[in-house]
C-alpha cells in the first residue's frame, strides 16, 4: 500500500495531508508566539512606573526606529502578496512567472533581514549611561569616528579612556538625585542628537541596548530574533524549492504546487506575526 | 473527628485557629475518597470473580444494563461540588484572604534566604525602619538603613534564630525572599506561603497553643534546602513582651550601627 | 512526500532510482528508517532504557533517603569515579548530586521514558495499523522526530558530565533558582537541560502533527470516527495536548536560556541578593511567569502520560473480557473533555504563590471538573468487566491492576485540588505519592500491559506467561509498598526533595516513625528492581524462545492492527482494508465466533 492523499485531497476532509500538517504546525506556532506575547504583557504590566532610563526596569518605549519598522512591515506585506501571486502563477501553469514572483518574495525577505540587522546593530551601539551624580542618559558612543558595540564601563576602564564622546538622544529624560526631570536640551528642530563629552570618571555604568539591559530589550530581541529565524527558515525552503528543487514541477506539478501552497501558508503566518510584533514593539 | 485526624490520617497536632477547619476538610475529602474507593473496589472484585472465564464462559454482548453508574458519577460530582462550595472556597477566603486589621495584629516581615529564615518586627515604636535594597546583604537581609532613627528599636531575628509570637493573637507575616523561591510552611499552623523574591505576600493566622515549632522550607531552593529549618516559639503575652523589650534594646541585628 | 514505501520489496518493478533495487542496508533499515514500525520500535527500546535509567537514579536517591550520609554500597564508589569527588566523595551522595538526580529522574521519566514509550512507541507502531494506514502521513518527519528525541536524550545524559553537574533545580526548573543554582559555569547543567528540552519539544511537535494527520487523513474506508478504537482516540487527544501545550514551554525555555546565557531578566525580579552580593542583573522580571508557562505545559502533560495508558488498557480489557467496551461513546467524549479542560487547570500547582480567592476558586473548580471525565472513563472500564468472560493473562493482569492504582492516584488528587487542603499538603510526600500512583503503578503498568499484548504482533512470539506473572505480582506488591507509605509520610508533614530524607525537620525526636518508613521503601524499591529482571529476561528470551503465535491474530482481536500479517510487512496491508463495524464486536449474539474483525464483511 502507498500513502494516500499526498497530492489529491481526501474527499471528506477536502484537504491533502501536507495542508493539514501545515495548519497543525501553525497552530502550535500560534501557541509559541502566544506565550511570548503573554510574557510581554505580563512583564510590561509588572514593570514599575518611572521613566526609562532612569529606572532600570521601567518600560522604555519609543526607542525603536518607527519609519524603518513601518517600511519593513510594508516589505513583508509585499512579500506575502508576491508569494500568493507566485502560487497563482503555478496554478495557471506559468512557471516563469512563478519564478519571477518567487524571486521578488525572496528579495523582500532578504531586504527585511538586512533592515532588521541594521536595526540590531543600531541597538548594539546605543547605550544607557548612568552617571555618578545620579543622572542618566542614552546615546551612541563615538570613538575615533566609529560607534563601538557592546561596551560596558569595564571596557572603558580596560581601554584607559579618559573621556568619551557621546551623541546624546533628544529629547531625553534625566534623573537627578532629587527626582525625575524631563530635560529638553536646546537643539535645532529636526536634530536628533547632540554631541557631548563625558569623563570616564563620572560614569557609573555603561550598558548597550541588549537583553541584559532590561526586560523590554530582552523581549524585543527574543521575539524579533525568533521571528527572524522563521524568516531565514522560509528563505531557505523557498529558495531551495524555487531554484534547486524546481525540477519537480516537470515530474509532479500538482505536488509541487501543493508544496508552494504550504510554504506560502507558513509565509503568511510569519508575516502575521510581524504585523502583531510591529505595533506591540514599536508603537505602543 | 479527632479519631480520623490523629489516629487514621495521623496529622500532626494543630496549633492555629483556622487549622482545625483545614483538617476537617482533609478528613471529609478522605472520607469521600475512601467511600468511593471501597465501593468501586467491591464492585471490581465482585465483577472479576463473577465474570471470570471459568464461571462465565460466554460473554454477554451488552453487559451491564443499569444506569447506576450515571447516578454514581453524578453523585461524585455533586459531593465534589459540595465540598468545593461548602468548605474549600469559604475556608480559603477566610484563611488566605480575610485579613485582620493591621493595628489589631502583630505584623512581621519574614524573608527567606539560602538557607535561613529571618524575621523583622517594627519594634516598640510601631514604626518600621527605612529599608532599601542598596543596604541589603546576606547579613542585613531586610536592607535596614541604620541612619533612620526608626530602625533603632526594630527587632530582627536572623539565620534561623527562633522568633516569638504571642499566643491567641492574630499574626500577619509578610513573606518574601531575597534570592530564590522558598516556601514558608508552618505545619502545625497549617500555613504555607511561597516566599517569592520581588514580592511580599502576607499570610495571617492565630496561634492557639504554646510551644516550640519549626518552619519547613517547602520549595526546592538549592543544595541546603533540606537544612533550611527555621524555628519559632509561641509564648504567653508576658514572655513575649519581655523578649520583645530585650530584643528592642539590643537593636536590629544586621543594620550596622556605627 | 517521497516515501520509503514506494520500494516495497514485494513489487520488484523498475524504478527510476537505481538504489531502490537493493534491499535497504543496515543504516536505512534500522537507523534511518522511515517505516513507522521500525521507528516505533526504536522509540520503544530507547525509552525502556531511559525508564530503567530513571529508575536507577531513583534507587541511588532512595538509599540516601533511607540512610542519609552513608556511602552507597558499590554504586557510591562508581559514582565517585564517574562524577568526581565533589559529587560523591567517599561514595556518599552530595546534596547537589541528590538534587541533580531528582531533577533528572523527573525529567527523564516524563519526557524521555513515559511520553516516548506511550506516544512515540505505541502511538507510532499501533495507531497507523489501527486506522488501516500503510505508514504515518509524513514518514520522514517521523524519522526526524525520533532523531530529535534521541539527540535530546543524549544532551540530557551528557549534562551529567558538564562542570557543576546536571540540572539540579527540579524537573520544574523554577527560576530564579534554575539560573542562580550554578553561576560558576557558563555552560552548565541547566543550559544543557534547556537545550535538551527544546529538542524534545520539537520532537513531540513533529510527532503530534504526524499522528493527527495520519488519523484524520489515512483512516480507511468505513472507519468513521465512532468506529475508531479507543486507543486511537486516546492518541488523537494526546497529540493535540502535545501540539498545543508544548510550545509555551518552548517559549519559556528560550527565555530561561536567555536568562542563563545573555543575563537577561525575564524571570529575575529586581533586588536579588545572594552571598555574592546584589545579583548583577537588570531585574524587572517575574518568577511566576516561568511557573505559569511551565504548568501550562506540565498539566496537560500529565494527561499525555495517562491518556495513552487508558487507551492501552481499554484495548486489553475489551479483548480479554470478550465483549464491547461499555460506554464507548461516553469514553470518547470524556477524553475530549479531559483534553479541553486540561488547559485551564494549570494553576492548581501554584495555589500557594499568593493567589486571591477568585482566581484560586476558578482553578479549583476546573480541577474538580476535570476529575469527572477521568471518573467516567474509569467507571466505563470497570463496568465493561460486567458480563464478560474474563481471561487473566499477563497483559490483562497489568491492565486490571491499572484501574485501582489509577483510582488511588486520582482520588488523592482531590485533596490536592481543593486549595484549602492543599495549603497543608502542598509539596509534601503526599504529592509524590499522588502522582506516582498515577504514573508508576498506573501508566507503567498499562505500558507493560501493552508490551505483553502487542509483543506477538511485533515478533510473532508470545512472552512467557510464567515469567510475566512473576513480574506482575512482584511489581504490584512492591509498587504499593513503595508508594503507599508516602501518603503516611506526607500527611505527617514530610516534605519532598529532602536530601536528608527529612531528618533535619523530624530529627529532634519529633517523629522518627515516618522516617523509619524510608528504609522500608528502599527495600521495596530494590525488590521492585529485582522483579524487573523477570521482565528483561522475558523480553529478550521470548524473541527466540517464546511460544510461537499460530496466527497473525493470536488474541482473536477485532481491530485492524490484528488484520495485518505477522510480522507486519513494509506498507502494512496488501490492499487497503474496508471497515464494516465498530471496534469491539466481541461475542455478538448469533455470530459464529466470539469476535468479528472490523474489516470482516457480514
Ligand atoms: C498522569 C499523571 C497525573 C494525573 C492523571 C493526575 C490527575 C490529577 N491530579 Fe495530579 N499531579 C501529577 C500527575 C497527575 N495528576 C504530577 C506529576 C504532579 C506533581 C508535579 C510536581 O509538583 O512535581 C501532580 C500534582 C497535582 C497537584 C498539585 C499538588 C501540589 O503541588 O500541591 C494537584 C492539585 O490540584 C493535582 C490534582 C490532580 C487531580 C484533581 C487529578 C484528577 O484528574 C484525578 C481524577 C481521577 C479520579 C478522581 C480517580 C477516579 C478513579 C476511579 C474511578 C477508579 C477507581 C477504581 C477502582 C477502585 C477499581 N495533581
Ligand atoms: C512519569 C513519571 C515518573 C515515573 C514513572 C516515576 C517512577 C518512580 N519514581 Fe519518580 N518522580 C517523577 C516522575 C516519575 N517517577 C517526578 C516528575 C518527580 C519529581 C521530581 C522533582 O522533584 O523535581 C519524581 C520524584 C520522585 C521521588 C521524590 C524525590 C524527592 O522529592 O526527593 C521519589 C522518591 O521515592 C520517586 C520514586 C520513584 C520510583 C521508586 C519510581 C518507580 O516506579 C520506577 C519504576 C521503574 C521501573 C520499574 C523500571 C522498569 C523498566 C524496565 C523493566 C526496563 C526494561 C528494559 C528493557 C527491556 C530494555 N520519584
Ligand atoms: Cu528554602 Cu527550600
Ligand atoms: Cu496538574
Amino acid at each position: 500500500m502507498e500513502i494516500p492523499y499526498t497530492v489529491k485531497p481526501r474527499p471528506d476532509t477536502g484537504l491533502y495531508n501536507a495542508k493539514i500538517g501545515i495548519w497543525l504546525f501553525l497552530a502550535s506556532e500560534v501557541m509559541l508566539f502566544g506565550a511570548l506575547f503573554s510574557a510581554y504583557i505580563l512583564l510590561r504590566v509588572g514593570a514599575p512606573d518611572g521613566f526609562w532610563p532612569d529606572v532600570p526596569t521601567a518600560w522604555p518605549h519609543g526607542l525603536l526606529n518607527v519609519p524603518l519598522g513601518t517600511f519593513n512591515t510594508a516589505v513583508l506585506i509585499t512579500s506575502s502578496m508576491t508569494v500568493m501571486m507566485a502560487w497563482t502563477a503555478l496554478k495557471e501553469n506559468n512557471f516563469a512567472k512563478f519564478r519571477k514572483f518567487m524571486t521578488v518574495t525572496l528579495l523582500c525577505a532578504v531586504l527585511f533581514l538586512c533592515i532588521k540587522g541594521y536595526e540590531y546593530n543600531d541597538k548594539f551601539t546605543h547605550y544607557v549611561i548612568r552617571l555618578k551624580d545620579g543622572s542618566a542618559l542614552t546615546g551612541h558612543l563615538e570613538i575615533n569616528g566609529s560607534s563601538p558595540r557592546f561596551w560596558t564601563e569595564d571596557t572603558l576602564a580596560a581601554k584607559k579612556l579618559e573621556s568619551v564622546e557621546v551623541l546624546q538622544d533628544i529629547p531625553t529624560v534625566l534623573r537627578y538625585p532629587s527626582g525625575f526631570k524631563h530635560e529638553e536640551v536646546a537643539h535645532e528642530p529636526g536634530e536628533h542628537h547632540i554631541k557631548r563629552e563625558i569623563k570616564t570618571a563620572d560614569i557609573q555604568s555603561l550598558r548597550p541596548f541588549v537583553p541584559a539591559t532590561g526586560t523590554f530589550f530582552a523581549v524585543y530581541f527574543t521575539m524579533t530574533f525568533l521571528h527572524a529565524l522563521h524568516i531565514i527558515g522560509g528563505v531557505l525552503v523557498m529558495g531551495y524549492m524555487t531554484f534547486v528543487g524546481g525540477g519537480m514541477w516537470k515530474t509532479e506539478p500538482e505536488r509541487y504546487t501543493n508544496r508552494i501552497e504550504s510554504v506560502g501558508l507558513f509565509w503568511h503566518f510569519v508575516d502575521l506575526v510581524w504585523i502583531f510584533l510591529f505595533p506591540v514593539m514599536y508603537l505602543l | 473527628m479527632d479519631f480520623f485526624k490523629y489516629n487514621i490520617l495521623r496529622l500532626p497536632e494543630v496549633a492555629s485557629a483556622h487549622g482545625d477547619r483545614i483538617d476537617d476538610l482533609i478528613v471529609y475529602v478522605h472520607l469521600l475518597m475512601a467511600a468511593l474507593f471501597v465501593g468501586w473496589l467491591a464492585f471490581f472484585v465482585f465483577a472479576l470473580l463473577k465474570h471470570r472465564r471459568a464461571s462465565n464462559p460466554k460473554a454477554d454482548y451488552v453487559g451491564a444494563r443499569s444506569h447506576f453508574s450515571t447516578y454514581a458519577e453524578v453523585g461524585v460530582a455533586a459531593i465534589e461540588g459540595l465540598l468545593l462550595l461548602g468548605f474549600a472556597v469559604p475556608l480559603w477566603a477566610k484563611a488566605v484572604e480575610k485579613f485582620p486589621e493591621e493595628k489589631d495584629a502583630l505584623v512581621i516581615q519574614v524573608i527567606g534566604q539560602q538557607f535561613a529564615w529571618n524575621a523583622h518586627y517594627a519594634g516598640p515604636d510601631g514604626k518600621w525602619g527605612h529599608q532599601d535594597i542598596k543596604f541589603a546583604s546576606t547579613t542585613n537581609p531586610f536592607g535596614l538603613d541604620a541612619a533612620d532613627p526608626a530602625t533603632k528599636d526594630d527587632v530582627t531575628t536572623l539565620s534561623n534564630e527562633p522568633f516569638l509570637l504571642p499566643v491567641n493573637k492574630e499574626v500577619i507575616c509578610k513573606i518574601s525572599s531575597m534570592d530564590v523561591i522558598h516556601s514558608f510552611k508552618l505545619p502545625v499552623m497549617r500555613v504555607t506561603q511561597d516566599a517569592i523574591p520581588g514580592m511580599s505576600i502576607p499570610v495571617h493566622f492565630k496561634p492557639t497553643k504554646i510551644g516550640d515549632y519549626t518552619i519547613t522550607c517547602a520549595q526546592l531552593c538549592g543544595n541546603g534546602h533540606s537544612k533550611m529549618r527555621g524555628n519559632f516559639k509561641v509564648v504567653d503575652q508576658a514572655a513575649f513582651d519581655k523578649w520583645f523589650a530585650d530584643k528592642a534594646k539590643s537593636g536590629a541585628a544586621g543594620a550596622s550601627f556605627e | 512526500m517521497q516515501t520509503a514505501t514506494t520500494h516495497a520489496p514485494a513489487h520488484g518493478h523498475d524504478h527510476a532510482h537505481a538504489h531502490e533495487h537493493h534491499e535497504p542496508g543496515f543504516f536505512s533499515k534500522y537507523i534511518f528508517s522511515t517505516d513507522h514500525k521500525v521507528i516505533g520500535i526504536q522509540y520503544g527500546i530507547t525509552s525502556l532504557l531511559f525508564l530503567f535509567f530513571g529508575f536507577s537514579l531513583m534507587m541511588a536517591m532512595r538509599w540516601q533517603l533511607a540512610y542519609p550520609g552513608k556511602a552507597i554500597p558499590v554504586v557510591g564508589e562508581l559514582l565517585r569515579k564517574v562524577l568526581g569527588d565533589e559529587m560523591a566523595s567517599g561514595g556518599v551522595m552530595s546534596a547537589d548530586l541528590y538534587n541533580s538526580f531528582g531533577a533528572m529522574h523527573g525529567t527523564i521519566m516524563v519526557f524521555l521514558a513515559i511520553v516516548p514509550l506511550a506516544f512515540g512507541a505505541f502511538g507510532n507502531y499501533v495507531t497507523p495499523l489501527q486506522v488501516g494506514a500503510p505508514d504515518m502521513a509524513f514518514p520522514r518527519l517521523n524519522m526526524a522526530s525520533y532523531h530529535m528525541y534521541f539527540w535530546g536524550g543524549v544532551i540530557m545524559l551528557a549534562s551529567f558530565f558538564t562542570p557543576g553537574g546536571a540540572a539540579k533545580s527540579g524537573w520544574t526548573s523554577y527560576s530564579p533558582l534554575a539560573t542562580l543554582a550554578d553561576t560558576s559555569n557558563v555552560i552548565n547543567g541547566q543550559t544543557m537541560w534547556l537545550l535538551g528540552m527544546v529538542m524534545l519539544i520539537t520532537s513531540s511537535l513533529l510527532g503530534s502533527v504526524n499522528l493527527i494527520t495520519t488519523i484524520i487523513q489515512l483512516r480507511v474506508k468505513g472507519l468513521t470516527w465512532m468506529r475508531l478504537p479507543f486507543f486511537t482516540w486516546a492518541q488523537f487527544v494526546t497529540s493535540f495536548l502535545l501540539l498545543l501545550a508544548f510550545p509555551p514551554l518552548e517559549a519559556a525555555g528560550l527565555m530561561q536560556l536567555a536568562d542563563n546565557l545573555l543575563k537577561s531578566s525575564f524571570f529575575m525580579p529586581t533586588g536579588l541578593v545572594t552571598s555574592g552580593g546584589i545579583v548583577p542583573v537588570s531585574g524587572g522580571g517575574n518568577p511566576l511567569l516561568w511557573q505559569h508557562l511551565f504548568w501550562f505545559l506540565a498539566h496537560p502533560e500529565v494527561y499525555v502520560l495517562i491518556l495513552p495508558a487508558m487507551g492501552i488498557v481499554s484495548e486489553v480489557i475489551a479483548n480479554n473480557t470478550r465483549k464491547p467496551l461499555w460506554g464507548y461513546k461516553s469514553m470518547v467524549y470524556a477524553s475530549m473533555g479531559l483534553g479541553f479542560v486540561s488547559f485551564i487547570v494549570w494553576a492548581h500547582h501554584m495555589y500557594l504563590t499568593g493567589m486571591g480567592t477568585t482566581i484560586s476558586t476558578f482553578f479549583q473548580t476546573t480541577t474538580m471538573i476535570i476529575s469527572i471525565p477521568s471518573v467516567i472513563i474509569l467507571t466505563s472500564l470497570f463496568i465493561s468487566l460486567w458480563g464478560g468472560s474474563i481471561r487473566f493473562n499477563t497483559p490483562m493482569l497489568f491492565a486490571l491492576a491499572f484501574l485501582p492504582m489509577f483510582g488511588i492516584g486520582g482520588l488523592t488528587g482531590l485533596p490536592l485540588g481543593f486549595n484549602a487542603s492543599d495549603i497543608y499538603l502542598h509539596d509534601s510526600y503526599y504529592v509524590i505519592g499522588h502522582f506516582h500512583y498515577v504514573v508508576a503503578p498506573g501508566t507503567i503498568f498499562a505500558l507493560f500491559a501493552g508490551v505483553y499484548f502487542w509483543y506477538p504482533k511485533i515478533t510473532g512470539r508470545f512472552m512467557s506467561e510464567i515469567l510475566g506473572k512473576i513480574h506482575f505480582f512482584g511489581s504490584f506488591v512492591c509498587m504499593n509498598l513503595i508508594f503507599f507509605p508516602m501518603f503516611i509520610q506526607g500527611l505527617r508533614g514530610m516534605s519532598r526533595r529532602m536530601y536528608d530524607g527529612g531528618s533535619t525537620y523530624f530529627g529532634n525526636g519529633v517523629d522518627p516513625g515516618v522516617l523509619k518508613l524510608n528504609e522500608g521503601i528502599l527495600h521495596a524499591a530494590l525488590a521492585l528492581a529485582f522483579f524487573q529482571l523477570f521482565f528483561i529476561i522475558n523480553f529478550f528470551w521470548s524473541l527466540y524462545g517464546g511460544k510461537k503465535a499460530e496466527s497473525s491474530n493470536p488474541w482473536n482481536a477485532t481491530t485492524l492492527d490484528w488484520a495485518t500479517p505477522t510480522p507486519v510487512p513494509h506498507g502494512n496491508f496488501e490492499t487497503a482494508p474496508t471497515v464494516y463495524r465498530g471496534p469491539y464486536e466481541y461475542s455478538v449474539p448469533g455470530a459464529a465466533r466470539d469476535f468479528i474483525p472490523q474489516d470482516q464483511k457480514d
